[in-house]
């Protein structure tokens, strides 16, 4: 059975092989016979790496112990969805899921590609054939999750507690879904250089791959930050660590790439730019995997000690970023220069985006590679940590966002700035309104908090009135401004709610790193705390049991004005007893958009017990941003211009009433 | 801005090192509630050296309790938030900061984004001149005479 899964692995490789090569050839000596191997090739991949995946995923729900990962990472009394996560919760079957993720995408272009130019399909197939041989060669040489044990244990070792969550199911794969959803768009630019052609069309190929990537490696990064919040009990959301920075650089570099290739579909301009930003984005995907897989980032000297991965990982990332910055070199100059735009117009606001997004991304990058730099250079430790990426990346924000309602609002080739700002006037006011509002009004606000409050209604205040200009809301009847609104594509809602969620992220990191309160104190049972205008009494600890770990629960009650219980609250401490690892559950509780945060530490022998609370104002708005910012996404993926071949349907529709007539 | 924006890839990596987390204790804290807030201000700068880029404000090993209370006997003594952090890192290295210093070593990390932003619009200014240029170029002398012929035509 678990052979089955080992040998499909193999002969994907072998297939890949094949799906590097012919369609390349087929595509150089135009024979369209070799060129279509390379379609039924890349499903026939897919569906081998899936069946080792599937095969793998059993083997860990019936808790086989002969192989050595699960013996790893699984225990025969952990609950069913962790002993299914717990696949991708480790080094190997994370392998696995990326090559799983990898080869899907290049089936859908295989599935879905059937409007492209046949030579530009056979290239992007090859080239995500190239990154499949790779990663396969990779997973089976250094990281093979279907090696043996014999004899086989009787237990397994259990996975590490902090990853039996529900987060494991839902963040990595996402994360990996952006990650490698941006292989497409990279094949599509290698595609592109060895072909040596780029057009407005390729443009409208690659965008829907972008935003879709793009959705999921905002879902992912959300996710993930909701996770580290609730699970690790310290209540930050982000901390800068290098392994969250390489989820961020490729959304950074990502989300310029979403706003150039705009530019260049719509106008045929920044057609070389697009082509590096492309290529950039996915080999920070690369980079990131290296730094996470490779053990490099704890120290270049742990790097050093188990080379293995981390040589081969490298050498992927050497041959992939600078194979194809190389053919970026030799190509780009023959591209044509695209159209010509006053700097005052929608593409010198993307232009503008671009640039202040690539330094964020430049921002992140030299701060999470520096300690290594300077621990390989000069033999000593620094680190660069939040302090370093607040005086950093955060000045860098701020114009950035603070230009982003203009540019919906620009007309295209040469805009009318006052008559934007005109316009924007009730945003401005309402943004005004609120800084002065959160300044004055509200206890302990900083002048940063007053700025930052009015940025988000800014943005929020933006994207509405970007909407009802476009709609005619005040120029024409409600009922007509209605129906233009019902009718406006689907890419400006898009627009529209993706800068919104933007609007609303910033909003909930400025409530908690403004407003926030924190109490950390020993509490008796029977005691009350107020805090953000809270009361809430202890009540005790009782010990629980789990199906895999021991708990002491803490009990506490949110009160009401007459001082009767309202609410509960749990949070308690675990242990696990096969890891011999202890692990915290806060205690968590919504109100409104805000939250109350109890995390529990040390028990003392009276029976009290100490507790950090907090009050997080406006905090669930980071991710319901993101959230939003997601919908803004698929919306904009909805849009009929990116489902190509729409456009003729509608023709046809509209010739059926000239029909009747005659 | 502090902790700005949402988050991880591998977050195994982070967790892993993370436990029980449980930071400040309140046994630790200092009563004068002045000399506490500079030391939370101070902590959230130092890095707990045996955790993966974790504070020691944030941090539950023992070692980063030990450095909590470290900096705050140093606030008792009097020290400027200067002299405290430079007394942290004489004894433990720059390792120890998380916000690394201003020094010649550390310019490229400190200049990288001020390069990058202002080399990125010199060549955007650059590249956006030479653009706008270009339509103005002379015609060549066929395209002159061929243009001096229609004209004529039309005259």
């Amino acid at each position: 059975m678990v052979e089955i899964g080992h040998f499909a692995l193999i002969l994907a490789l072998a297939l890949s092989f094949v799906q590097s090569l012919v369609p390349l050839y087929g595509a150089h000596k135009g024979d369209a016979r070799l060129m279509a191997i390379g379609g039924p090739v890349a499903v026939t991949g897919f569906a081998l790496i899936l069946l080792s995946f599937v095969v793998l995923m059993i083997a860990y729900a019936v808790s086989d112990f002969s192989l050595a990962n699960v013996w790893e990472n699984s225990h025969s009394l952990k609950p069913m969805l962790y002993k299914i996560t717990g696949v991708w919760g480790n080094h190997e079957g994370s392998m696995l899921l990326w090559v799983l993720i990898l080869t899907f995408f290049g089936a859908l272009v295989a599935a879905f590609g059937g409007n492209l130019p046949a030579t530009l399909r056979a290239n992007v197939l090859a080239v995500q054939g190239w990154i499949g041989t790779a990663f396969l060669l990779f997973i089976l040489i250094t990281s093979n999750p279907f090696a043996r044990l014999s004899p086989a244990p009787i237990e397994g070792r259990d996975l590490n507690p902090i990853l039996q969550d529900i987060g494991l199911a839902i963040h990595p794969p996402l994360l990996y879904l952006g990650y490698v959803g941006f292989s497409v768009c990279f094949s599509f630019a290698v595609a592109a250089l060895i072909e040596g052609r780029i057009d407005a069309a390729w443009a409208r190929w690659v965008r829907p791959w972008t935003l879709a990537a793009w959705v999921f490696l905002t879902g992912g990064i959300a996710m993930g930050s909701y996770w580290a919040y609730y699970e690790l009990g310290w209540g930050g959301f982000w901390f800068w660590d290098p392994v969250e920075n390489a989820s961020f650089m490729p959304w950074l570099a990502g989300t310029a790439l979403l706003h150039s290739a705009i530019v260049m579909e719509k106008r045929s301009a920044l057609k070389i730019w697009t082509l590096l930003l492309a290529i950039l984005t996915f080999s920070l995907s690369l980079l990131g995997t290296f730094l996470v897989r490779s053990g490099v980032l704890t120290s270049v000297h742990a790097f050093a000690s188990d080379p293995s991965r981390g040589v081969f990982i490298l050498c992927i990332l050497t041959l992939f970023i600078g194979g194809s910055l190389a053919l970026f070199a030799l190509r780009a100059s023959s591209l044509s220069a695209g159209g010509i735009f006053h700097p005052i117009s929608r593409e010198g606001a993307l232009v503008l985006n671009n640039l202040f997004l690539t330094t964020a991304t430049a921002t992140v990058l030299i701060g999470t590679l520096y300690p290594l730099l300077v621990e390989g250079l000069f033999g000593e430790k620094i680190s660069v940590g939040e302090p370093f990426f607040n005086l950093t990346f955060g000045p860098l924000m701020i114009p950035l966002l603070a230009v982003v309602p203009f540019g919906p609002l620009l007309a295209w080739k040469r805009g009318d700035l006052a008559a934007v700002a005109q316009r924007l006037m009730f945003a401005f006011g309402g943004a005004l309104l609120v800084a002065l509002v959160t300044g004055f009004f509200i206890d302990g606000a900083s002048v940063f908090a007053a700025l930052g409050a009015g940025l988000a209604a800014w943005l929020v205040l933006g994207a509405l009135t970007d909407l009802a200009l476009k709609s005619g809301i005040g120029n024409v009847a409600p009922r007509i401004a209605l129906r233009r609104f019902i009718g406006l594509p689907r890419s400006v809602f898009g627009t529209a709610l993706a800068h919104l969620g933007l609007g609303l992220t910033l909003a909930g990191i400025v409530g908690v790193v403004s407003f926030q309160s924190e109490a950390i104190l020993v509490m008796k049972p029977g005691q009350v705390l107020q805090i953000g205008g809270h009361d809430l009494r202890f009540d005790g600890l009782r010990p629980v049991r789990g199906p895999n770990y021991t708990e002491d629960q803490g009990h506490f009650s949110l009160l009401g004005v007459a001082g009767q219980p309202i609410g509960e609250l749990f949070s308690s401490k675990r242990f696990y007893p096969v890891r011999q690892m202890p692990t915290t559950e806060a205690g968590i509780r919504t109100m409104g958009f805000s939250q109350l945060y109890v995390s529990l530490g040390d028990e003392t022998a009276d029976g009290s017990v100490v507790v950090r609370v907090w009050w997080k104002p406006l905090v669930t708005l980071i991710w319901g941003g993101a959230l939003v910012m997601m919908v803004g996404g698929f919306v904009s993926l909805l849009d009929r211009r990116l489902r190509v071949g729409a456009p003729t349907r509608r023709k046809t529709i509209e010739a059926k009433p000239v029909a009747v007539a005659q | 801005m502090k902790r700005i924006l949402p988050a991880i890839a591998g977050i195994w990596v982070a967790l892993t090192f993370a436990g029980t987390a449980f930071a400040v204790k309140p046994s630790e804290m200092l009563a004068d509630p002045k000399l506490e807030a500079r030391a939370r201000v101070l902590s959230e700068e130092l890095r707990c050296m045996v955790c993966q880029n974790q504070s020691i404000d944030d941090s539950d090993a023992e070692l980063a309790g030990d450095l909590r209370v470290l900096l705050r006997e140093r606030l008792l003594a009097g020290d400027t938030d200067e002299q405290v952090m430079d007394y942290i890192v004489s004894r433990y290295g720059e390792f120890v900061l998380l916000k690394p210093q201003f020094n010649l070593r550390n310019s490229l990390l400190w200049g990288t984004p001020v390069l990058i932003l202002l080399g990125g619009a010199v060549f955007v200014f650059a590249s956006a001149r030479s653009r706008r240029r270009q339509p103005t170029e002379a015609l060549s002398k066929d395209e002159q005479q061929a243009l001096d012929a229609i004209l004529r035509k039309d005259a």
